[in-house]
């Protein structure tokens, strides 16, 4: 659609201008205020200049951290994104009652509190009361999350694509919908195989969808903070104390105001460049979807 | 009946679902006596004490309600400031437009983690703290930008002759969105609420940061199943179950538009 130039939009996008300058602007300049200066408490503060930052960039803590994140966010991608496709595909078509319930009870786990989520997970995988702790050590394998590193892992990263996988489903699914039987009877003519059809037809269609996924999916997974944090407090030791876990620990747990905000700003802007790339690639596919 | 192969997947994925869900129900339906004696499939000796506990308990059901209050509260303001400025994102280009865009945006990808203290610090200087307005406003944050790109898209989908033919016809603008134009909308401002209400709805870190006492939200009065003596593993389950219930019920609600609001009306 062809737009007009009209600058008195403006004022309709004035209340969300005031509204996010309130509760994003004002506390994300604070956060500012405190990572450049130092304090001896009662409210005295003295310029510092750039030291946190210098310190939270080389410190082993931040870094940590940080490749935990990454290595977090990047497991978590590649199983969901496959799978939420793989799901999708076999999805039932029709619309029948088949399909509500399905898309009723896919969409279930998105709705859990965050916190009921890691509750959830808690009881399912201890070895004294739940069901996969007590069956996995029933049959012999040494499983135990809260001492295990390993263990601690894979029941993170299985409790993430338990709650979240549904996510990709269901935009793949919107993205499938969207296809014209057309497309897939010229495929039947055309005795396309089955991957034939999904690498030309399917997938094509669903590249916004997909790029809106990896997008939300990138930037919850990489701010995640409460799921963890249930489960495993960030241990066994520091093995699950991801980026948000480490940050809190240090803003309200040590009160490390200086440090913590210099943190925070740097955690802010290595979300922002990476979600700034997936942005580009969305706008640019929206582009040509519609010329 | 035959079951296709498709089915057979969708069959287990489902059940993968549910099975932790399940365990949760057989958790809040035992006492814990039978919970931490010994292991059992499905509750031997159905007990609702769990339930009863927190029914009965006015800093245990409170936590639903101040809950809910601060999710509503949030969607309404969410909504309201959103759909001027979707119709304008979606209708005009002006100075910025873009910046602007990618600007809100980039305060949905903010770590709730980053502005905890500093909300903190704010809503406690004007006076909000432990207020359902604040964890309302908090949640602003990141639900405005949200709603608003959602509404963008859905707005898109509406052919601009519409507006033309309507301030042809002598409609005021005023007029015009609120007798044509939100009602050709409503399904995607009925997927936005329910987006709004489920990120409201499942965040812990913020509303626990920013309520104590008169507007505490469930998820944090769940940490109180927590104690010296141990964790109470029967309420805990019981409290999980009963967050689940509005949940469902939304969803329930909107499923047949569940599919096109995920996409985020860009289908």
């Amino acid at each position: 659609m062809k737009k007009t130039v009209n600058q008195k939009a403006w004022f309709m996008v004035l209340p969300v201008l005031l509204l996010v300058a309130f509760s994003a602007v004002i506390p994300l300049m604070t956060v500012v205020n405190y990572s450049v200066q130092d304090t001896f408490g009662n409210n005295e503060f003295f310029w510092v200049g750039l030291e946190w930052f210098e310190e939270i960039i080389q410190s082993e803590r931040m870094h940590d951290a940080l490749i935990r994140q990454i290595l977090f966010s990047s497991i978590i991608l590649i199983i969901e994104i496959p799978l939420g496709i793989f799901i999708a595909l076999h999805m039932p078509k029709k619309n029948s009652l088949w399909t509500s319930l399905c898309l009723v009870l896919i969409a279930l786990p998105l709705l859990i509190p965050w916190n009921v989520v890691g509750t959830i997970w808690q009881i399912f995988s201890r070895i004294d009361i739940g069901l996969l702790g007590y069956s996995l050590d029933a049959i012999g394998v040494d499983y135990n999350y809260t001492q295990n590193a390993v263990d601690a892992w894979i029941t993170i990263i299985i409790m993430d694509v338990w709650h979240w996988t549904s996510l990709v489903v269901l935009l793949c699914y919107a993205g499938l919908q969207s296809i014209p039987d057309a497309y897939y009877q010229a495929a039947k003519i055309d005795q396309a195989s089955r991957w034939n059809t999904f690498r030309y037809i399917e997938l094509p269609k669903m590249k916004g969808v997909l790029l809106i996924a990896i997008l939300l999916r990138f930037m919850d997974s990489f701010m995640i903070y409460t799921e963890p944090f249930v489960v495993t407090g960030g241990g066994p030791g520091n093995a699950t104390t991801f980026l948000s876990i480490d940050l809190v620990k240090m803003a309200i747990g040590q009160f490390d105001l200086g440090p913590a905000a210099a943190f925070s700003l740097i955690y802010f802007l290595v979300i922002l460049l990476i979600s700034w790339v997936f942005y580009t690639a969305m706008i640019h596919t929206d582009e040509e979807n519609q010329s | 009946m035959r079951i296709s192969r498709s089915n057979w997947i969708m069959i287990l994925y489902i059940l993968f679902l549910m099975l932790p869900i399940y365990w949760l129900v057989n958790m809040s339906l035992k006492s814990n006596q039978e919970i931490l004696d010994g292991f059992s499939l499905w509750p031997q000796a159905i007990t609702f004490d769990n339930y009863m506990t927190i029914f009965t308990d006015s800093s245990w059901y409170m936590g639903y309600v101040n809950s809910i209050i601060y999710v509503v509260i949030n969607t309404i303001i969410s909504l309201t400031v959103a759909l001027p400025a979707a119709y304008a994102f979606s209708r005009y280009r002006f100075m910025g437009d873009k910046h602007l865009f990618f600007w809100l945006l980039s305060n949905r990808m903010a770590p709730p983690a980053v502005f905890a203290l500093p909300f903190f610090q704010l809503y406690s200087s004007v006076g909000l703290f432990d207020t359902h307005i604040a964890v309302a406003l908090a949640h602003t944050l990141f639900n405005v930008p949200l709603a608003v790109w959602i509404l963008e898209g859905f707005m898109r989908g509406v052919p601009k002759e519409i507006d033309e033919t309507a301030y042809i016809d002598g409609y005021g603008f005023f007029r015009f969105f609120g007798k044509i134009f939100v009602p050709l909308i409503a399904s995607g401002i009925g997927v936005t609420a329910f987006f709004c209400f489920m990120f409201s709805w499942v965040e812990l870190l913020l509303s626990r940061t920013l309520t104590a006492v008169d507007a505490k939200s469930i998820a944090a009065t769940m940490t109180r199943t927590v104690s010296a003596s141990g964790v109470d593993w029967g309420v805990l389950a019981a409290a999980g179950v009963l967050t689940i219930i509005p949940g469902a019920l939304v969803i329930y609600f909107v499923r047949n538009h569940i599919a096109k609001g995920f996409a985020l009306g860009r289908v």
